[in-house]
């Protein structure tokens, strides 16, 4: 069924979709219409869950590491700060291997306080073994709710997954989305069946125990290695997802007029759709320009993304992040995966869209036409921040600010 | 049945952990499991009996249990008990039970306990207060007493120990209208029993604070630790009391209720003197000690009687 929903209500439908049997509930903006919408399907009986109201983000998580001790299906949500307080929380989830889903509507973190959209807090937590993946849309948001449960829940991949969504630019931006019925979610994705990581009162169990220095090794490599089994599961739910819902996603990363592209931009999230148009523009123009949507940071599809930047004059990746004192964490990921694949190849990174500043299509633009010309032999800086000292603003409609 | 130390059950459940000798905390959660029986399901954070209890491949919980984030035992607790309901499973027999430490509760864990106890979540939440961080090494917590030793209260020129009393965390936790709260002490370990045991039978949130010494930190020997887990309560510096929700005691605000109400209190500075961790203490600390005893018998004696 059509519906016009926000970020935020659609990814609720797709929770409901998934019947979570446990709920840890806490408010934060821009998180807080999923918890409240949540909240209404349990009060309306079309969702059949404990809904549990902790006192903080730290609690939301550990009460779901609880009940997925157990066996049960759990979900939570937070943002930013609520994030970043729950942070130890998120180890003890992947390296107790339990499959929770949590949304994070990506914001910016303090100080300044600030409650609109970055994603400097999720990607500030990327090492803590969580599956990430960002959604470009409404759609793609309450779609991912299901996949993450059926991608979380492998017993290959045995991992928490987080959903990412842009805090207002997603979460607070109504669209219109398909709302699958119950009986179709049903039919894709099968109830949990936690064998092996979950209490048995027939056989007792001791789950997350301490392990010395002998065989910790073995549990982070397992952790990574199953983390490793992801993309080839996504790919497997993918297939599944458009089988029952007419649905297809493209993997861990999305390519757009990449083929014959000479300058690409690499991006995550809701600012894909701004390259998107921008693109359609400049290819009017004859200028060939691509995009790179990285949809799952977490595996990193290392060479998924160098198979389609090969070829391309000069690369951007433009993120809404700033590691300080280095770069864009996006942009040092990239970096990372053509080096691996011995790939040498220029790349700028546009840091733009901190606490919910706006990103203009005149800025895209100016970044595509700076990557044009450091490719011709311009001296380009390797990082700049868009809006104060970059050269895509004063190449840009805009001429700088 | 009544459990007591004839009838309570041969079953061990906590064992073969690498608890020091003489520790009160393994003695509390090995007697708790014996009355809450194998379908018993635990949590415990960071702490002594984590610590001692969860090494692989030797971890020592014959029922299930497992390891929280420190600040998280409550949050847990709740999760296990609702994600058990959710899916029908959970059966009758079954207490979800966490075991922490004094910071481990009264600091850290306080926030998640107070959550739970809101919610009125059916948990029992076991604190075994030996007084400090013993795990890390004797630090203070604010369970610590005043004068009390520890390896960031030093005993120096211009301190002597710990300088805050004891937070009262029974009280703040009754407070909360809890269904059911009570103290222990291992010295009185049939107390401790049948105090669990009552609680194991309650609906909600329930809470057992329970001293349980540590022969590190408290400065003697490991053969001593019942008989000062013994001395604490008769000297008054401790008391064995249970506190009534409104539902179980029939009284609007609940009940309060001494076990114990002992005639003559033991000598308070006997009590400290006998440890290395009072050592800086003065006959005059030691008076301000036996004050502030005397004036809160003064007030249990009169509003916690009947």
């Amino acid at each position: 069924m059509k519906r016009f929903l926000s970020g935020d209500e659609a990814l609720a439908e797709g929770v409901r979709l998934a019947r979570p049997q446990v709920i840890s509930a806490y408010p934060i903006t821009p998180q807080t219409v999923v918890v409240e919408r949540l909240s209404e399907m349990v009060e309306d009986g079309s969702l059949a869950a404990e809904y549990v109201h902790v006192e903080s983000e730290h609690s939301a998580l550990s009460c779901a590491i609880g009940a997925s001790a157990t066996g049960a299906r759990t979900f939570t949500a937070t943002s930013s700060q609520g994030l970043l307080y729950m942070a130890e929380c998120l180890t003890y989830a992947s390296g107790g291997r339990f499959p929770i889903v949590m949304m994070n509507a990506n914001r910016a973190t303090a100080l300044p306080w600030n409650i609109y959209g970055d994603q400097r807090d999720s990607l500030a937590l990327l090492d803590h073994g969580w599956i990430q993946v960002y959604a470009e849309n409404n759609q793609e948001a309450l779609d991912l709710a299901l996949m993450a449960y059926a991608v979380a829940e492998d017993p290959a991949v045995r991992t928490p997954v987080m959903v990412n969504l842009d805090g207002f630019a997603l979460t607070h931006t109504y669209e219109t989305v398909d709302v699958p019925a119950p009986e179709q979610a049903d039919a894709f994705l099968p109830p949990y069946d936690g064998v092996g990581n979950r209490f048995d009162f027939d056989h007792p169990t001791n789950i997350g125990y301490s392990a010395g220095p002998e065989y910790n090794r073995y549990y982070k490599y397992w952790e990574h290695r199953d983390m490793m089994n992801a993309p080839a599961v996504i790919e497997r739910v993918e297939a599944r997802f458009a089988a029952v819902f007419g649905r297809r996603y493209s993997g861990m990363i999305e390519t757009v007029a990449c083929d014959d592209a000479d300058f690409i931009i690499v991006t995550l999230g809701s600012t894909a759709g701004l390259v998107r148009s921008v693109i359609e523009q400049l290819r009017a123009e004859g200028v060939r320009v691509g995009l790179v949507r990285i949809r799952y940071l977490r595996p990193m599809p290392s060479a998924l993304v160098v198979e389609a930047l090969r070829g391309a004059k000069a690369v951007g990746v433009l993120e809404q992040d700033i590691s300080f004192g280095a770069e864009g964490t996006v942009c040092t990921n990239v970096d990372a995966a053509l080096h691996q694949a011995g790939v040498m190849m220029p790349t700028y990174n546009f840091v733009g869209g901190l606490g919910g500043d706006d990103i203009s299509e005149a800025q895209v633009a100016g970044i595509f036409r700076v990557l044009q010309q450091a490719a011709e032999g311009a001296d380009v800086p390797r990082v700049s921040f868009l809006g104060i000292d970059s050269p895509a603003d004063v190449l840009g409609a805009e001429g700088g600010r | 049945m009544a459990v007591n130390a004839r009838t309570i059950a041969d079953d061990e459940f906590f064992f073969g952990h690498k608890a020091c000798a003489g520790c009160g905390g393994s003695l509390a959660v090995r007697a708790a499991l014996k009355v809450l029986g194998p379908n018993a399901v635990a949590a415990l954070p960071a702490g002594c009996m984590s610590a001692v209890g969860f090494n692989f491949p030797q971890l020592s919980f014959a029922n299930n249990a497992m390891i929280t984030p420190f600040a998280a035992t409550a949050s847990v607790l709740t999760g296990i008990e609702v994600g058990l309901r959710a899916q029908g499973k959970k059966p009758d027999d079954c207490t979800v039970v966490g075991f922490a430490g004094d910071g481990g509760t009264a600091d850290i864990g306080i926030q998640a306990l107070s959550g739970a106890i809101d919610r009125n979540d059916d948990v029992l939440y076991i604190c075994y207060d030996n007084e400090a961080y013993m795990n890390t090494g004797i630090q203070k917590s604010s369970l610590t007493p005043f004068g009390a030793k520890t390896t960031t209260t030093p005993v120096g020129a211009n301190a002597r120990g710990c300088l805050t009393q004891k937070k009262n965390l029974f009280e703040i936790v009754a407070a909360h209208g809890i269904p059911y709260a009570a103290t222990a002490s291992v010295g009185y370990l049939n107390d401790f029993i049948r105090k669990v045991e009552r609680a194991r039978d309650i609906e909600g949130t329930r809470y057992i604070h329970v001293i349980a010494p540590c022969p590190t930190g408290w400065g003697r020997a490991e053969d001593e630790m019942v008989d000062m887990a013994k001395d604490i309560v008769d000297c008054g510096l401790w008391y064995l009391a249970e506190y009534e929700g409104e539902q179980l005691s029939g009284q609007p605000g609940g009940r309060f209720h001494l076990s114990r109400n002992p005639k003559e209190f033991g000598s308070v500075e006997a009590y400290l003197r006998s440890q290395g961790r009072f050592k800086a203490l003065t006959d005059e600390d030691i008076a301000v000690v036996e004050a502030a005893r005397d004036a809160k018998w003064e007030v249990m004696q009169r509003e916690w009687q009947g």
